[in-house]
């Protein structure tokens, strides 16, 4: 069978609470070697576990080409603070980073802040597109080339490729510009969990991969034009957009892990979506044999690579690196 | 002897035009420092922050490195290129919220294996406030209560999981902060990340004998440093604790040579690159609160006064009495015949330590023996190779006399700095 679009394919690593490097860094880089394009790594406040973005921080630098999305909840955090935290990732992994955007709706997790009550996902979700918003602009405040070290001029930056943001949402403004210089992806990858219609508006205005949930492949094809189509009238580009069917497994035997490539192949041929976030039922149990059973299949199939041809996430996935908004010569300064 | 590794973040003290200066943002510098450092058996590597960019004249000011990563996110990263190296943020306690920062801190201690460190800083600045929800301004007095609070009720969420590992509900009411619910880490392996407070104020110098591990202070003459150093160890007995239990380290700046006066000229010539002609003239506006792009910097200092009621510049720390500080430039440029460039260079950018790798051990040593530190911050003037020296000829020298370590002795940085684990507070 000859497929033109590749399969995407990604795995959520989180499940019991660890805090030992040791234990993410073994997950990382299992699935690096089965070459998915990212793994995720669910947070919140709610519940025993380490801070996201810190654990795959701290893989980053042990492993050399998977993408690297944490779960980053928007409700209680400073946007600008989410903003640096998020592009600084991107440095460290040198161009791998992501981030997923998430909501803290609880009384209980208000109450850890105690800064303000609980509000309904709808705001929440509109507060998350904003961050989204305020942080994409954010990592575009600096021009690419904004640091120019000109000894005879002794200016280490041009400060006129440094850019304002003067950003005010409903609950926050932020003034910028970011204290990160632009991250190497230009911007790292926003993936949105669109299953709910509260996260999907954001999800269709600032995602580069949404996410969904779909019991058939005709539901997840439906979702996957719908998200199209919406993000094409928020004038963005559909085919800058990767849908993926986030899809739980639980695998007991190498019987298992064939039973699944064939369901990855089958909906993947319907045209489902771009390809499959799957989340392990016991990603210890799970992981191992998605990358030795499912992976090996799909590749004989010719549905997935063998190996990473690029570098940074956005290659993985075939998204182009954005050119920063506010830069005045977007084709490059002589 | 404790020594620490600060890399250099915005200000003129790095020589970004050296053709050895390498990227400020790029992960390959801050693991070459990180490394140096561990080779060198250094306590801690030492990050400071930035959260709004300075200005000049109302203009970012664009003459100094600008551009830094995350601390505690490229903390985590250096994690996983070091095993030993005490690792160090500085994160501002009046725009973040305990809840989170604790809980990232205690993440930072758990992935690094008991190496994580918090330098707690505080900001008044509505300028800063700028980039957050929090916003506007707090008075002096309340960024030091705040901070106070801030980090008695981190401490509290970190001794609310028992050392068996069990969860228990914290609830803390405060002035600042009233917060309750349950934590999501469990107590890191130092018990504690090391808490560092910097600054030398007589608010900072309270609140450092009161709740901090280590105190980062500017560097000063052997007698500055030693009644420092005798002032703040006496505020620790009021708050029940040992004159052991706050270190004391100065951040300081070296140069060597193979001689004296080989380590002289090369001061010099890197004095020169510090204060650039432009970033003479800068420096006089910072004092004068005035437009003098139009005087030489090779000439001799401005006849007109400062102007009182400047806001010139933005995101620095503020002259307090501009006219004084004028006079005083103004009488040692006449008593000694230098021009703007020249008085701005004897002024503000003196090495702490220069001479031959001998010298400086000796005068290190000499430091930490008389009490006035109990050891440095060190602060190298080029990135990322500013320490290759350093840890090259001056610490086996200091490893020598007996006065620096030659191997960690412990996995945790409270084990470097020889602090005891807190005790669990349940």
């Amino acid at each position: 069978m000859t497929v033109s679009r590749p399969l995407h394919l990604a795995a959520e690593i989180g499940g019991r609470p660890q805090y030992d490097a040791g234990y993410y860094t073994g997950l990382a880089l299992l699935a690096e070697r089965g070459t998915l394009d990212f793994i995720t790594l669910d947070d919140s406040f709610a519940r025993p576990g380490p801070d996201a973005p810190a654990v795959l921080a701290r893989v980053a630098p042990d492993t050399g080409r998977i993408g690297l999305v944490p779960a980053v909840t928007t409700t209680h955090t400073e946007p600008f603070h989410v903003s640096s935290a998020v592009a600084t990732l991107d440095w460290v992994s040198r161009g791998r980073a992501g981030w997923s955007p998430a909501v803290s709706e609880t009384a209980a997790e208000a109450a850890l802040f105690g800064r303000r009550d609980a509000a309904p996902r709808a705001d929440l979700w509109h507060e998350a597109g904003e961050v989204a918003d305020v942080a994409a602009r954010l990592w575009d405040s600096w021009d690419d080339d904004a640091e120019i070290r000109d000894v005879a001029t002794g200016r280490f930056i041009d400060r006129d490729r440094l850019h304002y943001t003067d950003f005010t949402g409903r609950t926050f403004s932020v003034r910028g510009p970011a204290i990160v210089p632009r991250p190497p992806q230009g911007h790292p990858v926003t993936v949105v969990d669109g299953t709910g219609a509260a996260a999907r508006e954001a999800a269709v205005r600032h995602a580069d991969v949404v996410l969904v949930r779909a019991d058939d492949p005709l539901t997840a094809r439906t979702f996957r034009e719908e998200i199209r189509n919406r993000a094409a009238a928020h004038g963005r580009s559909p085919d800058q957009l990767r849908v993926l069917v986030s899809l739980p497994v639980e695998l007991h035997t190498g019987a298992d892990a064939v039973g699944l490539a064939r369901l990855i192949a089958d909906w993947y041929e319907q045209d489902a979506a771009d390809g499959f976030h799957l989340l392990p039922a016991d990603v210890e149990r799970d992981l191992p044999l998605i990358v030795d059973g499912t992976v090996p299949v799909l590749q004989h199939h010719c549905l997935l690579r063998r190996f990473y041809p690029g570098a940074t996430l956005r290659e993985h996935l075939g998204l182009a690196r954005p050119a920063g908004r506010y830069a005045q010569n977007p084709g490059g300064r002589p | 002897m404790h020594l620490a590794a600060h890399f250099p973040g915005v200000n003129s003290t790095t020589v970004w035009t050296d053709p050895r200066s390498r990227s400020q943002i790029e992960f390959s510098s801050f693991e070459h420092l990180a490394r140096t450092a561990e080779r060198g058996r250094f306590d801690f590597f030492f990050l400071a922050e930035g959260l709004r960019l300075r200005e000049h004249r109302g203009r970012i000011h664009d003459l100094d490195v600008v551009g830094r990563p995350e601390s505690i996110t490229l903390l985590n990263a250096l994690a996983a290129v070091t095993d030993r190296l005490g690792l160090a943020a500085t994160v501002n306690a009046t725009f973040n919220e305990p809840y989170e920062l604790a809980r990232r801190l205690a993440t930072l201690d758990h992935l690094s294996a008991g190496r994580a460190a918090w330098n707690v800083v505080t900001s008044s600045d509505a300028f800063t406030g700028e980039n957050f929800r929090r916003g506007g301004y707090l008075d002096r007095a309340d960024r030091y209560t705040r901070a106070a609070e801030f980090v008695a009720t981190a401490r509290e969420l970190w001794d609310s999981w028992s050392p068996d590992g069990n969860p228990r509900p914290f609830a803390h009411r405060g002035r600042h902060f009233d917060i309750a619910g349950e934590f999501t880490v469990p107590r890191s392996p130092q018990g504690h990340p090391v808490v560092i407070q910097a600054g030398d104020s007589d608010e900072g110098r309270e609140f450092a004998a009161s709740s901090a591990d280590v105190i980062f202070t500017r560097h000063g003459t052997l007698d500055a440093g030693r009644a420092f150093y005798a002032d703040t160890k006496r505020r620790l007995a009021k708050y029940g604790r040992e004159p052991s239990e706050l270190k004391i380290m100065p951040g300081v700046s070296y140069v060597l040579g193979d001689t004296a006066a080989d380590a002289e000229e090369r001061a010099a010539v890197i004095r020169e690159q510090q204060v650039s002609p432009q970033n003479a003239i800068l420096a006089l506006e910072q004092i004068w609160g005035r437009d003098l792009s139009s005087y030489d910097p090779d000439g001799p200092l401005p006849e007109i006064d400062p102007d009182p009621g400047s806001d010139v510049a933005q995101g620095r720390v503020r002259v307090a009495d501009p006219a004084a500080v004028a006079a005083k430039w103004r009488a040692l440029s006449q008593q000694k015949g230098l021009s703007i460039r020249q008085t701005v260079i004897e002024t503000t950018a003196r090495q702490s330590f220069i001479g031959t790798p001998d010298a400086v051990a000796a005068e290190l040593h000499e430091f930490v023996r008389t009490d006035a530190a109990d050891g440095f911050i060190l602060v190298p003037h080029l990135t990322p190779g500013g320490l290759d020296d350093f840890v090259g000829r001056v610490v086996p020298l200091l490893q020598e006399r007996g006065v620096f370590r030659t191997e960690y002795t412990g996995p945790t940085l409270r084990s470097h700095l020889g602090l005891a684990e807190p005790v669990w507070k349940g």
